[in-house]
């Protein structure tokens, strides 16, 4: 049952962690108060940035319970409003998957030292960072869930390759080694519906464990309040399904 | 999704941004996610000096329709300036 009168408490401050090369990068960490064991989670922006929303969503994984730890991406292109350091890196074509891999690795690695997070962690990302989070889980050992959020180009053709991103996320799927939550949108070009059904046939065909949901009437990056694609009772369901799959796996 | 679809071209002039005048040295041209205008893509130009640092920017996105009408009217404009021998030899 539902106690109104529990403790309920968070934190959400910046954090500096170790990330590919040794470098030290930030991040933006919400978690609850109190002893724990806390899941944790590893939140990963999406292309326009470690923005607003990318704050709100950490923290409202901490609501949840989850120590949400979001690794800024972006923090080696200079300091800026998040429009303008994501649109300097979008000018060079995103950041590198292998970097952004040794970012991610760090983020888990500080989750993974906390005395307060439990022994499992997952990994969540939307747009980009829905791509990054099936390429973390597969590249990474140590993740027990990821939630790909219309991570689009995980399906990708040999023209779409590029030095920054060298290898089709969908050529590592033999190597995930978590359940993977899948979200899209019926109306998104990027991931098509036709591209989730090529990921997931390949999920089945690796035997992996896998849960797919593409809403009717939502596009692309549907769960973005502030944005024009916004679909409540889509994304409403999302979220729903999120921490649902969160808890069954992380819980 | 992002589409990544992006390149860049070094220019010379100077653009208007948050902070005044400031000598744009590059624009990022992109087909990709736009920040304010309400389309999934749109094509976004970033007039930038990254010697500057990411603020010195000025930014526009629009619709494709929108940007290939601006590319030929920058075209026609240049042509006319040309016939009546206007155009400045500058440093490119």
């Amino acid at each position: 049952m539902y106690q109104t009168d529990l403790y309920e408490g968070m934190i959400a401050e910046t954090v500096t962690i170790p990330g590919a090369g040794g470098d030290l990068i930030n991040a933006y960490f919400a978690r609850p108060l109190g002893p724990g064991p806390h899941p944790g989670m590893v939140i990963i922006h999406h292309m326009p940035g470690w923005d607003e929303w990318y704050r709100e969503a950490t923290r409202k994984f901490a609501h949840h319970g989850y120590a949400a730890l979001s690794p800024n991406l972006y923090f080696r292109a200079g300091h800026g409003t998040p429009e303008d350091v994501a649109a300097k890196v979008r000018g060079q074509g995103g950041v590198p998957d292998d970097q952004v891999l040794g970012d991610l690795a760090g983020a888990l690695a500080h989750l993974r030292a906390l005395p307060y997070v439990s022994d499992k962690i997952g990994v969540f990302g939307t747009c980009s960072g829905g791509r990054h989070a099936v390429l973390a889980a597969s590249r990474i050992q140590g993740f027990d869930a990821v939630v790909d959020c219309w991570g689009g180009r995980v399906v990708m053709s040999k023209e779409e390759l590029t030095p920054r991103q060298p290898v089709a996320p969908i050529d590592y799927t033999a190597d995930l080694a978590c359940p993977i939550l899948g979200i899209f949108g019926a109306e998104d070009r990027s991931p098509t519906p036709e591209q989730v059904a090529i990921h997931e046939q390949a999920l089945k065909a690796h035997g992996k464990t896998y849960e797919f949901h593409i809403y009717p009437n939502a596009g692309h990056g549907f769960f973005y309040h502030n944005r024009p694609a916004y679909r409540q009772e889509q994304a409403v369901d999302g979220w729903e399904k999120i921490f649902t799959f969160l808890e069954k796996h992380l819980g | 999704m992002c589409t990544m679809i992006a390149q860049q071209i070094a220019i010379n002039g100077s653009g208007k941004g948050t902070a005044g005048w400031f000598n744009v040295r590059q624009a990022n041209v992109s087909y990709d996610h736009p920040f304010s205008v309400p389309f999934e893509h749109a094509l976004n130009i970033d007039f930038v000096n990254e010697a500057q640092g990411p603020g010195a920017r000025v930014a526009v996105e629009l619709s494709a329709e929108s940007a290939r009408a601006l590319v030929e009217t920058i075209l026609a404009v240049l042509e006319r300036a040309e016939a009546g021998g206007f155009l400045e030899e500058t440093a490119p």
